[in-house]
């Protein structure tokens, strides 16, 4: 057993730009995914931004319809494939999942750091289609409009596909990681929750992406061999493209969102300081989500043509998928029953977290509803309802855990005045920005619309003002990140008194995590 | 973990508890990514189906063009070459280094040999003008007779990509047999490898008659 | 909060669009439904977290909390009541999406074609009507639609209903509009550059007036230029061909006639009435310099007094 030196720890192990790139420690590997998403994620929301501005006015208000349409498309592959399905498993299940279990490492290391390279040659590729013509088919590439348009498909989907590829190989690490590395002690039954969910995330990866990659496969043969499977020109089907993509893509959904559903259950009970409520139903509703999400997908195509049964059985099941996610809330509501609240930063994002997923949650129930869908389906309804559970919900649980995880990621304390300000205005500014966008969706404005009528004009104003303010508060939250690193005070090992391993070892953690292997011999939240 | 020297015992790595843990971690490892592959596979057996589903004729008249003995032919080949696989895993494992690389080696030529009649087959129909989907110029086709082409090669054409991986990754763990990394201590690269291999032989039964013997 | 609620129950019709076909109201009091379920379990989840927040915050650095892991009751109930709320949703939903789906046998037939970037309706004596899908009121009208192109899906909110258009095969609308006026149509699946100019508008008129529009009795007494700038507003014309001098995706309208165009194969020839209505019909042949060739062609699309009237139209505008 390697004991560490005084002060030596996983940052300081080895130095030079060429052990980062050669790491092959999962925590090194997870910041360098934190590097790149965060990049990915400035430019897919300058792309927002650009959207939300050229829908201020009635008509052409910044750049052409041509432009426009790209830019929503390169919005939303970015912040699909290359921020929210990487964003919380890659960088804060790669950094933290070995260490809650007390394992040393991921089970494959190699190909842990092969996944990031992976991520960053998909990104590459899919971004190069920008030089190819662009591409403006929306992040979801329908047949047969994708194989007519810019060859630039090919590159952004073939980049997806590689993507894919890594996005499984993480899975499958993670997957084999908790069967098999867990210390001494660590039962399934012990693992915490944010552990759970990202074991649920990885069966999904491993299970869902192969059809999405085999789906980009055919659109790239389809392409450049003129196989025609999804062109109704040749005999193929278009709608057997879309049951494809959706089979992958509405799991995929639940990739974004199961481990932001773990971050905000770790959350809840480090800053209620008390246990979990409802252990079992929290970590088998994750598994459940998991299973059902299978099949669901045809909840996309209520108006494209299948059959009655078809949407029937679609909605059926889709309704089931609400039953564990609102045990999930509650049990997080009961859990701060009789705590001791403390409003740190990370739970203010857990907080504003549970407000923007209830309504993103009820509203989900609605477009499941079939009879209803048919009037909300590719409306501005739907635009709200997903950006109310991917941004209101992933990217407010990845800020939540940004925060509570910087002390021990870094060993450096952020300015909680600061961190509190930005939570103010994304909160503020996100439902500034996207409430208007169920009354726009309600009124009939269809999504992915260059120009609209003249009288949606005053709801879509009040959407872009509200963008800026989103913009503002992600700007004093990356202030406050970099003045931590730069100026930040020493952090103590545990800093927030939270009861699971990662707090249990040194901030930052040592190179093997901790000194001695550590064993467990009760629950992960043992707060009494 | 360097390549290790001949006779020199495997150094397992530094995040597992013994030798075992990793070899059963590994071994999980590689079945989940066989997962992955089926699933890729299935879901362009999913496709198939529904088209044959939608047009039997068109799919019977392509059956009928494919020539059945040289796709028996191959089968026969993988089947063998699954055979040698198997062995060269159970020589190693007794720490019979020679045997094992000679059947490594079958299997290896074996998987050229079935590249080599694929090759018969594809050039024969490029011949005749029977390409995928939009390229497809043969004479006395129904109509969409190119849909059932198009998932001859999709399915055919990503199963070769697999062989010639697979006898990529053969002939690299040839060379690390050659050199003396694996032995009865250590020999989870060989058996990931196998498995890989059985596989790729697995699809292509199921293809086989899916695509051969529908007609 | 109360308001809201009042208003949906009231008129079951919160932020909806006029409710102008019969099924509308049976569409909104569903809404109304999941509307007043989700308020309250909203609330509930919301105000609840907030108290807990206030009663429950942190007094001293030492306080302890209690120690409650499970209890089956609350579980039970909070996993149950949802779930019926949701089957009762389910329920409701299947029942309005057989309305929505199943048009009465006596249905007045359409025929729609939808192509980038543009709306087409055809009637049962042969009559092409661009952008405008008259209709009776009170008669269900079915619409048998299928696209020439890409996928497309035809939306009409007022009415609450949707469907995909797909290139090689037809699908199928139906609808019964109470009151006589005009309802927007939208294109609501991305089909490329001009996706949100692909607009159209219903024009519901009583069975009497349609009855004559349709057997082509309504008098047009307006001039052929008139008639052409109609032409241009309702094929879509202006998506790409401005009239005020500015260059879109193609050239512009405005004083057009009488130029010579030089074109991208090096050959060039004068704007007259020959050179406008080839460009209309066969608009591959031949490219401007400095535009691309993705005006679809409208032989077979617009009738000849279509074309006619455009070309008067065109020549029209001077500079």
């Amino acid at each position: 057993m390697a004991t560490s030196h005084a002060g030596e720890n996983y940052i300081n192990h080895e130095k030079g730009l060429w052990s980062w790139l050669t790491t092959l420690d999962h925590k090194r590997i997870g910041i360098m995914y934190m590097i790149s998403v965060m990049a990915f994620f400035f430019i897919g929301g300058m792309f927002a931004l650009a959207i939300r501005l050229e829908l201020f006015s009635v008509g052409k208000t910044i750049v052409e319809a041509q432009t426009y349409n790209q830019m929503m498309t390169f919005h939303g592959t970015i912040m699909v494939f290359m921020v929210i399905v990487p964003g919380l498993p890659a960088v804060f299940g790669n950094f933290f999942l070995p260490i809650m279990i007390g394992a040393k490492d991921v089970a494959f290391p190699r190909l842990n750091l092969l996944s990031w390279y992976l991520l960053m040659l998909g990104a590459t590729i899919a971004v190069s289609s920008m030089f190819f013509g662009g591409v403006d088919t929306g992040w979801t590439f329908y047949t047969p409009y994708s194989i007519k348009g810019s060859i630039g498909v090919i590159n952004m989907t073939l980049g997806a596909f590689i993507m894919g590829m890594s996005s499984i190989l993480t899975g499958l690490n993670f997957i084999v990681t908790v069967h098999k590395l867990r210390c001494p002690g660590m039962t399934m039954n012990r693992i915490p929750l944010f552990i759970w969910a990202l074991y649920s995330t990885a069966i999904i990866q491993v299970l869902a992406t192969p059809v999405l990659g085999i789906t980009l496969l055919l659109l790239v043969a389809e392409r450049v061999l003129g196989v025609g499977i999804f062109d109704p020109a040749l005999g193929g089907d278009p709608v057997l493209y879309q049951h494809f993509f959706w089979f992958y893509s509405h799991p995929a959904v639940y990739i974004m969102i199961l481990p932001a559903l773990g971050v905000v259950s770790e959350l809840i009970t480090t800053y209620s300081r008390k246990t979990i409520f409802g252990y079992k139903a929290i970590a088998y509703s994750s598994i459940a989500i998991a299973a059902v999400s299978f099949f669901v997908w045809g909840h996309h195509l209520f108006v494209s043509g299948q059959s009655e049964v078809a949407g029937i059985l679609f909605s059926f099941i889709t309704m089931l998928v609400g039953v564990p996610t609102a045990i999930k809330v509650f049990n997080w509501v009961a859990t701060m029953y009789r705590g001791s609240i403390q409003l740190k930063t990370p739970m203010l994002y857990a907080i504003g977290f549970m407000f923007v997923f209830t309504i993103g949650g009820v509203t989900g129930i609605m477009l499941a509803t079939v009879g209803m869908d048919v009037h909300f389906h590719d409306t501005y309804f739907v635009v709200a309802h997903f950006h109310y559970v991917m941004v209101g919900g992933t990217l407010f649980a990845l800020m939540g855990a940004i925060f509570h995880w910087l002390p021990k990621m870094f060993g450096k304390m952020h300015n909680e005045a600061m961190a509190r300000l930005s939570f103010v205005f994304v909160f503020i500014g996100f439902n500034v920005t996207f409430f208007p966008q169920f009354i726009l969706g309600s009124l009939g404005m269809p999504r992915r619309y260059f120009d609209y009528l003249p009288e949606y004009e005053p709801l879509n104003r009040i959407s872009t003002m509200g963008s800026w303010v989103i913009a503002l508060g992600f700007i004093v939250g990356l202030i406050t990140i970099i003045h931590a690193l730069l100026k930040g005070k020493q952090a103590p090992d545990n800093p927030w008194g939270s009861t699971t391993l990662e707090w249990q070892t040194k901030s930052p953690p040592v190179f093997h995590n901790f000194d001695s292997t550590p064993s467990v011999n009760g629950g992960p939240y043992e707060y009494r | 973990m360097s390549i290790a020297k001949e006779g020199e015992v495997h150094h397992f790595a530094h995040h597992f508890d013994d030798a075992d843990h990793e070899y059963e971690s590994t071994k999980q490892g590689v079945w989940l990514f066989m997962v992955t592959e089926v699933l890729m596979f299935g879901a362009l057996l999913v496709g198939y189906l529904i088209f044959k589903g939608l047009y039997p004729e068109v799919f019977e008249q392509g059956g009928d063009t494919l020539n059945w003995k040289l796709g028996a032919t191959n089968t026969v080949v993988l089947i063998f070459s699954s055979l040698t696989m198997a062995l060269g895993i159970y020589y190693i494992r007794i720490d019979d280094r020679k045997k094992a690389l000679l059947n490594l080696g079958i299997t290896l030529i074996c998987g050229f040999i079935f590249l080599g009649i694929k090759y018969i087959e594809y050039s024969h129909k490029f011949h005749l003008g029977i390409f995928p989907g939009k390229y497809f110029h043969a004479e006395g086709f129904m109509p969409d007779a190119p849909l059932y082409f198009s998932f001859y090669y999709m399915l055919t054409g990503l199963h070769g990509l697999h062989v010639v991986i697979g006898m990529g990754l053969i002939a690299w763990i040839m060379i690390r047999v050659a050199r003396g990394t694996y032995s009865s201590s250590y020999w989870t690269g060989v058996e990931g490898v196998g498995i890989f291999w059985h596989l790729v032989d697995l699809v292509w039964i199921y293809l086989f008659p899916l695509l051969y013997l529908v007609g | 909060m109360l308001s809201l609620l009042l208003t949906s129950l009231g008129h079951a019709s919160t932020f909806m669009p006029p409710q102008a076909s019969t099924i509308a109201p049976a569409v909104d009091r569903l809404y109304a439904f999941l509307l007043i379920i989700s308020v309250l379990a909203s609330i509930l989840v919301i105000a609840g977290m907030l108290y807990f927040i206030f009663k429950y915050r942190r007094k001293s650095e030492t306080e302890k909390s209690a120690y409650i892991t499970h209890n089956h009751l609350a579980e039970f109930l909070w996993s149950f009541i949802p779930l019926v709320l949701f089957i009762v949703a389910f329920v409701w939903g299947w029942k309005v999406y057989h309305d929505l789906r199943f048009a009465p046998e006596n249905a007045y037939e359409i025929f729609v074609r939808g192509q980038q970037w543009s709306w087409e309706f055809e009637y049962q004596n042969g009559h092409k009507s661009p952008a405008e899908l008259y209709v009776p009121v009170g008669r269900p009208v079915k619409l048998l639609m299928t696209s020439s192109d890409v996928i497309h899906s035809f939306f009409i909110p007022s009415f609450r209903v949707k469907q995909d258009v797909l290139p090689g095969r037809y699908s199928s609308i139906w609808f019964e509009v109470k009151e006589p006026g005009e309802y927007q149509i939208f294109c609501t699946e991305y089909c490329g550059l001009q996706h949100s100019s692909m607009l159209a508008k219903v024009v519901a008129v009583p069975q009497k007036d349609f009855d004559m529009w349709v057997s082509g009795k309504a008098v047009s007494n307006l001039s052929p230029e008139e008639q052409g700038h109609k032409t241009y507003i309702a094929r879509n014309c202006n998506s790409c061909h401005s009239i005020d001098g500015s260059a879109v995706v193609g050239p512009t309208f405005k004083g057009n006639f009488g130029l010579t165009r030089q074109f991208e194969d090096g050959g060039s020839a004068v704007v007259d009435e020959n050179y406008l209505r080839e460009s209309i019909l066969d608009s591959q042949k031949h490219i401007v310099k400095g535009y691309t060739k993705v005006m679809p062609t409208y032989e077979g699309v617009l009738e000849d007094k279509e074309v006619e009237a455009l070309i008067a139209f065109i020549k029209s505008l001077k500079n």
